[in-house]
């Protein structure tokens, strides 16, 4: 090894281990400054439902809830739809068309969350209402279904959260299926396949990189703050409901960081920020488990390693 | 290009003898509520014009942010638009004084379908609505104050803000002052654990919110219903008499508040008594320390404090805060002489 190969590898190797150190020392600042709240609430903190700034009572459920909530059925409606979009770019899609498309598609990721959320004030919020108001009275009986129809509430949240997931999931799963070799589709095709077939089977083989696109989205949509709290309704209860205001950990921290003048309250949404911490780090080692897994119980190789996902992202 | 170039090689040089002079100036920061962030730039701005050597900072980061800066002196001056407590002033390592600088008030704002007429409110009645007790419009206890109002049956959506506030502790301060049930299961903070409701970020979320909402009441600033035009109803003062929010209607409020001012200026004047009284009026404060360390700082700050309790309160009207009474600006003057400049 000559004299510069050995400085690059020294440099490379400090700026991988400064990232370590920049996460771990968040890891340890999030705990000492919550320290209090800790102390005082224990592991009761995770599963308490009230938030009470007079009382100096905190309890992070239904910010868990609420973030977590509203993140899975985001995923819900944006997974089918990235992913058509995804499959029609790389595989249908005539090639006057792709590049325009792809444009439009990142240019979602580059809207500021602000302006998606006047966007959900202003033309969403009106249009779940009229949906609430509008939906029969049976379907209003079940529980996912009822409370008044204020418009504001997880349903508005989760369809905006699913827009802004949209473009992170189908960027990464359509560069997924154009790493897939071409050998593959050409054998499915000299096998008989259809045209769907053939897709099909790309898709087979691209699953752990849309997986991990899948994720990617997944982080993004736990972490955003701004178009959430304007929409959400930012009400701490626990709530089946679709159509009920609820809240999550990010926007409790950007609403009330700035007027928290005791200390424990202040803890305590510090903890609220290392529970979030805590949860990403979660999902992030689950969706690894899960890429793990997959690759293992058979000899498809990943196509791309899944991105770690920006979490908390700024207000 | 070139006829580019020299003109940014001068401003360059123009910025360099800008903050040349600048650095000789004197700087004062001071960190605090938003709510009177505008006025407040206002002030800074028309100071700094007329004494070029001191140059005041302000970032309007929330009252509990700028409790927080003073007491780690970070800041020279604070803001608040809830008085400091016992237990924040002892945490602080010098002692802090209180100065009101404006008035603001807070109104109820609402939406209902098909009546444009103004509806007149009382506390006890605000605080059932807000606790979730009073759930319709037609509601014996809303209709017994609007007996000329034909009122829907539709249910209310409560709308409250989601961030920290001072609008918040505002109203919260009026409901706990006139219902005793509020006060024991709400109670007064910049934020609280609502009992019923939706939450809109800021004035703007708020009134956003109850625009879109057929049925709902909100609160908003003053300012800001005066601003947007926001239609909003009267309250019934301790008098009995229904006020609806005026600049003079909040400078009463506090006029009546100045015969029992204590030494401090920490006061809560909602439901204050007297005639023509809005009751939802509060002061909003600059904290200083009593001996700063600066002692030039000081000098600055003492007198554009005097500046602004007396020229300054005419950039209140244009702003929509009301302007302080005479007899508390006279009393705050002698109190300011209690900062030590040397």
């Amino acid at each position: 090894m000559t004299r510069k190969d050995l400085t690059f590898r020294i440099g490379t190797g400090l700026f991988g281990a400064l990232l370590i150190l920049i996460v771990a020392s968040i890891g340890y600042e999030l705990v000492r400054q919550s320290m209090s709240s800790i102390q005082k609430f224990g592991l009761s903190f995770w599963r308490t439902e009230i938030w009470d700034p007079v009382a100096g009572q905190f309890g992070a459920l239904p910010f868990i809830w609420g973030t977590l909530y509203s993140s899975i059925v985001a995923l819900l409606i944006s997974t089918p739809i990235a992913l058509g979009i995804a499959v029609f770019i790389a595989e249908l899609c005539p090639g006057w068309l792709r590049q325009p498309l792809v444009f439009l598609t990142e240019l979602l990721a580059a809207i500021p969350s602000i302006v998606y959320g006047l966007w959900g004030i202003f033309v969403l919020v009106p249009a779940i209402r009229g949906l609430e108001t509008s939906m029969p009275t049976v379907l209003r009986q079940l529980p996912i279904f009822s409370g008044p129809p204020l418009g504001v509430g997880m349903l508005s949240a989760a369809v905006i959260l699913a827009v802004m997931v949209i473009p992170f999931t189908s960027s990464v799963s359509r560069e997924v299926l154009k790493s897939v070799p071409p050998a593959q589709r050409e054998a499915a095709y000299a096998l008989g396949a259809t045209r769907f077939e053939a897709i099909r089977a790309a898709l087979f083989y691209a699953r752990t990189g849309i997986v991990g696109a899948v994720m990617l989205g997944f982080g993004r949509a736990l972490g955003e703050t701004m178009a959430v709290t304007m929409v959400i309704g930012n009400n701490p209860r626990v709530s089946l409901s679709l159509f009920a205001p609820q809240y999550t950990m990010a926007a409790v921290i950007a609403n009330e960081f700035t007027e928290a003048a005791d200390e424990l309250y202040l803890a305590a949404l510090v903890e609220i920020g290392l529970v979030l911490f805590i949860i990403t780090l979660a999902v992030n080692s689950l969706s690894r488990l899960l890429i793990w897994s997959m690759t293992r119980s058979s000899t498809a190789v990943a196509a791309v390693e899944p991105t770690p996902e920006p979490t908390a992202e700024a207000a | 290009m070139k006829t580019m170039n020299r003109t940014l090689v001068t401003l360059a040089g123009l910025a360099l003898l800008v903050s040349a002079v600048a650095a000789q100036a004197i700087q004062i920061n001071g960190a605090g509520a938003t709510f009177p962030n505008p006025i407040y730039s206002k002030w800074f701005d028309e100071y700094g014009k007329a004494h070029g050597n001191v140059r005041i900072n302000y970032q309007s980061v929330g009252s509990g942010a700028g409790i927080r800066q003073i007491q780690a002196q970070t800041v020279f001056f604070g803001a608040t638009d809830g008085p400091m407590t016992n237990e924040q002033l002892q945490g602080a390592p010098g002692k802090i004084l209180h100065f009101p600088t404006v008035l603001g008030a807070v109104v109820p704002v609402y939406n209902i379908p098909n009546v444009t007429a103004e509806l007149k409110f009382n506390g006890p009645v605000l605080a059932d609505i807000f606790l979730g007790k009073i759930t319709k419009w037609n509601d014996p206890a809303i209709a017994k104050l609007n007996p000329d109002v034909k009122l829907p049956g539709d249910d209310i959506t409560v709308v409250h803000r989601s961030d920290g506030s001072g609008t918040t502790y505002i109203w919260v301060d009026f409901l706990s002052k006139t219902s005793p049930e509020f006060l024991k299961k709400v109670g007064i903070n910049t934020s609280v654990n609502w009992p019923t409701g939706v939450g809109g970020k800021g004035n703007e979320g708020v009134s956003g919110l109850v625009r879109q909402t057929p049925g709902s009441l909100g609160y908003v600033e003053l300012i800001y219903a005066l601003q947007n035009k926001i239609s909003y109803g009267s309250v019934q003062n301790m008098g009995g008499e229904f006020v609806k929010a005026t600049v003079a209607a909040v400078t009463a409020a506090a006029n009546e508040a100045a015969t029992k001012m204590p030494a401090d200026f920490r006061v809560s004047i909602t439901n204050a008594p007297g005639k023509g009284v809005y009751p939802i009026s509060s002061f909003t404060w600059l904290l200083l320390y009593e001996n700063p360390k600066d002692k030039a700082q000081s000098k600055a700050m003492v007198d554009f404090m005097k500046w602004a309790l007396t020229d300054g309160q005419k950039y209140c009207a244009d702003l929509g805060y009301a302007p302080l009474p005479e007899n508390v600006v006279k009393l705050e003057m002698a109190a300011l002489e209690k900062v030590k400049v040397s």
